[in-house]
Formats: structure tokens, sequence, C-alpha cells
């Protein structure tokens, strides 16, 4: 049967298994949009942003590890979405980005709404495709879907002229998809999985460094055996919380700039580093040259590219987490480590997360701490800033997936849409959006989409009236010259949410923190806002200095 | 560490938007492309780059991994430690007035180069061969007054069949 480009699309991502597209209609993507019209299978996510439409589609992949898709139309369409495509890239989430493009006779020549998509997308994306002809839609599709989900996980632009979605074709769709220059390596070499195990074993000051490619290869069980097994401790980033449940003993949590002491420690004493799936991002590491100097080092990566590019690896194993770990698990047993673990157990105790009561304010510790409390098996979504690294500290996260955030790009505004995601993928987990007063507004329209499809999202803002981790750095690198940051002028959240139609909250005295976070738990007809009006100048530690060595980590303001 | 020149071949997809995702590679990076051919193999799908580029060995192995990563890149090996083969063409064009042209296709012929044009005050010289000869050949033909000069950059290939 001869169809259209654009229902050959839809017909397409029927074969992947996708429930939902979140996207904004314009333009030169209108036959796609029309192919979605009542559409009993795919449903179309109506956004209020392009922006907002590609995040949702991120948190719908980092809440279910399947393909999040999105669509925009041409030129600002597409440009909106560029900066979920790149917060997708950073952190290595399975994406399809859809865009309109103009008619193929018009390309090239500045025509209205026109952008050279696959220009700008090229190096925030994994790949990307621009369709030309009806023809080509199938296995561009197939393709697509398949580099987004496999080995290193990322986005993929598919940029789609207007003539090609109209110019109808013969629907087949593949079968199998066969890329001979694309063959990602998933066994790890059993040689060096065989010299890392040696080393795990003759180790004494051994410690576990986890990241969110533990989480893409959903390789948790794999982690939880190896730590439990041989009995090592482990600390996992902020792409992978929950990977490891922070409640166990063998935990540090999370290590880096506002990490725990004990994992910062752990780092600078240990003998042997075990990365899997962690990237030895700056933010984890410090100034290199203090990183872990009297450590051999494991590298457990799918991405070859990744190992060795900040740090020297003596073992290197290009491979799937979750392939590797099942390896060698098989082949590890407990080592004796007791007097590391003594060391490893007298700095969590002398040095947990921890704040003081500044006179009547609410901490924003606190309202973390009460969030945990009520809602420890909720998925969180953070944003990013201070609020994020708190909700990081403070809140304890057992399950993989249940912290999602924007790690690598560090995008303001990437929860709320994302929330929306996740809520989607699961619709029956509670999704608590952990955002800022700052990060909030930057894609506050996103209520509305939130409002019409009754999302029961909790929405907690941690309202310290500041671009808080900026006004943090002024206070400590720049003499309290708070430049640019001043946030008092935001409108009373509550009261917005109300005029959405959302239900506002606006809790400004301790005693009522936890009622109010009671009182959401029981709204489930929509989402609902509470504006925690918090200490304003209460600061993030502890925190290891940009530049300075993770064993120069700063406890606390004493 | 040191800086080292090293030859990549590269075999890519022959479709549109692939040198640009490999020089978008190197630009992005901050590395150096110092040159560059492209041209279709004896398969019209496949196309052949031979890249020039320099960099100390950390710098190097990020090159070679980044190629490997990009989907329509079939096939990386750095010839720099291979035995390889290399060759590169220049046209040059030197100014000749007849009293000095016989001087000059001396030149032309201890290098085994050839003359490609004739002109009334110019000659237009084609020499092949390593960067080493290239660079003599050039150096030589410099006092006569070279007005134009193009190259075609480095080619190379690995000597024998890989196993």
């Amino acid at each position: 049967m001869e169809l259209s480009g654009a229902n050959i699309l839809i017909e397409s991502l029927k074969q992947e298994g996708v429930e939902y597209i979140f996207g904004v209609n314009g333009g030169a993507a209108m036959p796609i949009f029309d192919a979605l019209y009542e559409h009993p299978d795919v449903k179309l996510i109506m956004m209020r942003h392009e922006q907002g439409a590609s995040h949702a589609a991120d948190g719908y992949a980092r809440a279910t590890g399947k393909v999040g898709v999105t669509l925009a139309t041409s030129g600002p369409g597409a440009t909106n979405l560029v900066t979920g495509i790149a917060t997708a890239y950073m952190d290595s989430i399975p994406m399809v980005a859809i865009t309109g493009q103009v008619f193929t006779h018009l390309m090239g020549n500045d025509a209205f709404q026109e952008c050279d998509v696959i220009g700008v997308t090229r190096p925030v994306c994994k790949h990307s495709y621009l369709i030309k002809s009806g023809d080509e839609v199938a296995d561009v599709i197939a393709e697509a879907f398949h580099i987004a989900s496999t080995g290193r996980p990322g986005p993929v632009v598919v940029d789609f002229a207007k003539d090609a979605q109209i110019h109808e074709s013969l629907f087949r769709y593949p079968e199998k998809v066969n890329i001979r220059s694309y063959k990602p390596k998933v066994e790890g070499h059993p040689r060096q999985i065989a010299k890392a195990v040696e080393l795990i074993h003759n180790a004494e000051r051994p410690i576990l460094y986890a990241g969110g490619g533990v989480t893409l290869s959903n390789a948790s069980e794999e982690l939880r055996e190896l730590a439990i097994k041989t009995g090592i401790p482990i600390t996992v980033t902020l792409m992978g919380l929950g990977a490891f449940p922070e409640t166990h003993p063998l935990s540090m949590e999370m290590p880096g700039m506002h990490g725990s002491c004990c994992a910062n420690y752990a780092f600078t004493d240990s003998d042997l580093v075990i990365a899997i799936g962690a990237r030895f991002d700056d933010r984890v590491t410090g100034d290199l040259t203090k990183f872990a100097p009297n450590a051999k080092k494991i590298h457990i990566d799918i991405d070859a590219s990744c190992i060795g590019k900040n740090v020297p690896i003596d073992v290197p194993i290009v491979g799937d987490a979750k392939r590797v770990l099942a390896e060698m698990n098989k082949l590890v047993h407990r080592v004796d480590i007791e007097p590391w673990m003594r060391q490893i157990n007298e700095w969590k105790e002398q040095y947990p997360f921890e704040y003081e009561q500044n006179g009547d304010n609410i901490m924003p510790q606190y309202v973390i701490e009460q969030i945990y409390d009520l809602y420890s098996d909720a998925i969180v979504v953070g944003d990013v800033g201070q609020h994020q690294m708190w909700a990081a500290q403070y809140f304890k996260f057992t399950e993989p997936r249940q912290w999602l955030n924007s790690g690598g790009l560090g995008t303001m505004g990437f929860s709320l849409p994302a929330a929306i995601g996740a809520q989607l993928g699961c619709p029956d987990k509670t999704v608590v959006n952990i955002n800022g007063d700052g990060s909030y507004i930057m894609t506050i329209q996103e209520l509305v989409p939130a409002i019409t499809m009754k999302l029961p999202l909790k929405i907690f803002i941690i309202n310290n009236m500041y671009l808080g981790m900026v006004r943090q750095w002024q206070e400590l690198f720049h003499q309290k010259r708070y430049a640019a940051v001043d946030y008092h002028d935001n409108p009373d959240f509550a009261l917005l949410a109300e005029a959405f139609g959302a239900t506002g909250i606006r809790v400004e005295r301790i005693e009522d923190v936890r009622p109010a976070l009671e009182k959401a738990k029981g709204i489930d007809d929509g989402p609902v806002v509470i504006d925690f009006i918090v200490d304003e100048e209460e600061n993030v530690f502890p925190m290891v200095p940009a530049g300075a060595g993770l064993g120069d980590v700063i406890r606390g303001l004493a | 560490m040191t800086e080292e020149r090293h030859i990549f071949s590269v075999l890519v997809e022959n479709r549109f938007g692939v040198l640009a995702r490999i020089a978008g590679l190197f630009s992005g990076r901050g590395f150096n492309i110092d040159s560059l051919n492209v041209a279709e193999t004896d398969d019209p799908d496949v196309s052949h780059m031979t890249i020039v580029t320099h960099g100390d060995a950390q710098i190097i192995e990020q090159i070679y991994k980044h190629l490997n990563k990009l989907i329509d890149v079939i096939k990386v090996t750095d010839l720099t430690v291979e035995n390889h083969v290399e060759r590169e063409i220049v046209l040059i064009k030197v100014y000749a007035e007849p009293q000095r042209r016989g001087e000059i296709l001396q030149i032309v012929e201890i290098f085994r180069a050839h003359t490609v044009d004739v002109g009334p005050d110019s000659l237009i010289i084609e020499v092949t061969g390593d960067e080493g000869k290239l660079k003599a050949a050039i150096d030589l033909l410099r006092p006569y007054g070279i007005q134009e000069l193009a190259r075609t950059g480095k080619i190379a290939i690995m000597r024998g069949i890989a196993k």
C-alpha cells in the first residue's frame, strides 16, 4: 500500500513501539501532525515550547529506558529543540528528534522558517539524517532508533523535508538494521576482565566508582552483586544515583564537587579505582594531578573514546557494563580490606551531610529531608543548581531511574517538562519535581499540558529568591558582588500556579512544611505546586572549589 | 608530551555531510588538520580520506577513537605506524622568461616532473612524490618566482594485504 511520507513515519514509529511523541506544531511539520490527528496508537503530547518537548521526551526515556521521541517544525521550532538535544547527548539519553524541513526545492534559499538543522545539531547529537524523499523514511527511522538505543545511547536527529512528508511510496519496514560502519562492542575482552579481577583481589584500598552508564545498560543488579560479593565500598555519581542503594552500608554516597567527604577522601587514599560507566568528569575528579594519585585504575565503558580521556587507565575494558560485570561476578570473591573499611566508616561517621538551622528560616535541606521522608519511593526529577545538590545529598536513592537530572549539560528548565515525560512513562509511580526558583520559571509554561492531562505531579520549589549556585560562587570567590542573581522580583509561584489551573501552596514557616507535603500527597487530579520560601543565603557544602583536589574539600563555613 | 605527525587513512560511507562530520570532530576539539584528501574508491559507495594531523600521543589517540566513533566511518588506520606508500601532487606556476626556461626545464627533468602548460612568460610544472621531494622541487623553483601553487594533499595506503 502506498502511504505519504508522514504516514510512513507514524507507521514506522508504531513498529518501534512508540506510545508518545512530545511536540509543537508548525508549518513545515503539518503533514506529520495531520497524520497524528486522533491517531489511536501514537499519542501526540502538545507541549508549549519545543525545549519543553525535547526535555519531556528525554524524561520519558530516562524513566523508562525506552527511546523518547520529540517533534518540531523547521527553523525556530528546530533551534528551540537544540538545548534538549544537547542535554540528552551529554547524558547519553536515547532520543529521536524529528524536525520538519522546508520543501527540498527551497532548501538553501533562506526560505521562510528555514534553518540548516543538520548543521546546527551536528556537534550535539549522535547521528543525523536528512530525508528528501518519502521512500527513505522507513529505513531512516529504523536506523535512527537502532543508533539512538544501542552502544552508548544518544539523540538522533531526523530532518524531514515537507515534500517528502507528502510524497507517497510503498511502506515496508526493515526487519533488521545492519549498518556496516556501526557495530558497538558489547562483550568485554576476557583477558582484560581477568586482569581487572586480579587487581581487585590484590588491592588493599579499592573503591567502586559507578556512573550513569550503569543505569543506561540496566546493570544495577550486576553492580550490586559485584559490590556485595567483594565487599568493596562504592560511590555513585550524580548521573548514576540509585544504581546502588545509598542506604546500604557499603555506600559512600556521591563523589565530587558537592559529594560526600568520605567518597572524596576515599578516592584520594585509594590504591584501586574501579570505574564503571563513569567518565572521570571534572566535577567528579577536581584537579586531575591530585586525583587518586596512588591508585591503579580499571575503566569499564562502552565508549572507547571515554577511556583514558582525562585519566590514564591501567586496565581498560571496552564493553557493555551489564555484560562485563556479569562476567566479572563469576570470577570475583570477597576481598580482605578490613582496615580500609574501618577508615571508610570513620569518615562516614565523622563527616555526614549536615547543616545548621538558621533562626526560624526554613532550611532547604530540611525540606528535602521531609520530601524524602514522605516520598522515598517516588521518581525524583531535579533541575540544576543548589536544590539539585541538596536533593542529591539528602534524598537517599535506592533504585536506578529514580533520580532524573541534567548532569552533563546542566540545563536549567529541564525538570518540569522531564517530569511530564516521566509521569507518562510511569503512570503508576509518584513523580516529584524538585525545582529551583530560577530553573522553574525557565520552562514554567509546561504546567499547561500537565494540567490538561491531569498529571498528579508534585512540583516542589526550593525558593531562595536567587540564582543560588551562582550567588554561592559570588559569595566565596567574587567578594559577595551579587551580579545578576537577585530573583526577588519573581512572581508568587503559588498564585501563578492557581492562575494556570493547578493547586498552589506557599510555605513560609517551618511548621507548615510537612503539612503542605502531606496535603500534596492527597491531590491526584492534577499538579500541585508548593513554593517553599527558604533561607536565602544557605550554601551547599561540602565543596571542592573548582581547580582544587578532592582532598582539599571545604567541609563547611565554620 | 612531544608532538608527532600522523597520517590517518579513513574509509567512509560516500554520503553528503560526512566531510562536515569529520571536519567538525577536529574543529570542535581544537585539533588541527594539516592536509585532507577525499575521493571515491573503486566502490562508489565508499570514499577514502587521507588526513594528516599532528598532536601529542593523547590527542592522536583521541582523534583515532573519535574517528572510529562516527557512524559513517567504516575503517580507520593510523598509517604512521604501518608500512605504507604516500604520494602528493603539486602544480607550480613559475615565471619563465625565454632566457631562463632552459634552466627550469632541467630542474623538471631532474625531479622527473612534467611540464603541463607553457605560456609566453610562465610554465606550469607538475611534481609527484613524497613530502621531501616536493619540498626540494619547490625550493629550487622559488628563485624563479612562483606565481601560483596548488597541492592535492597527501594520499596514502598501506603496503601489502592486511591480514
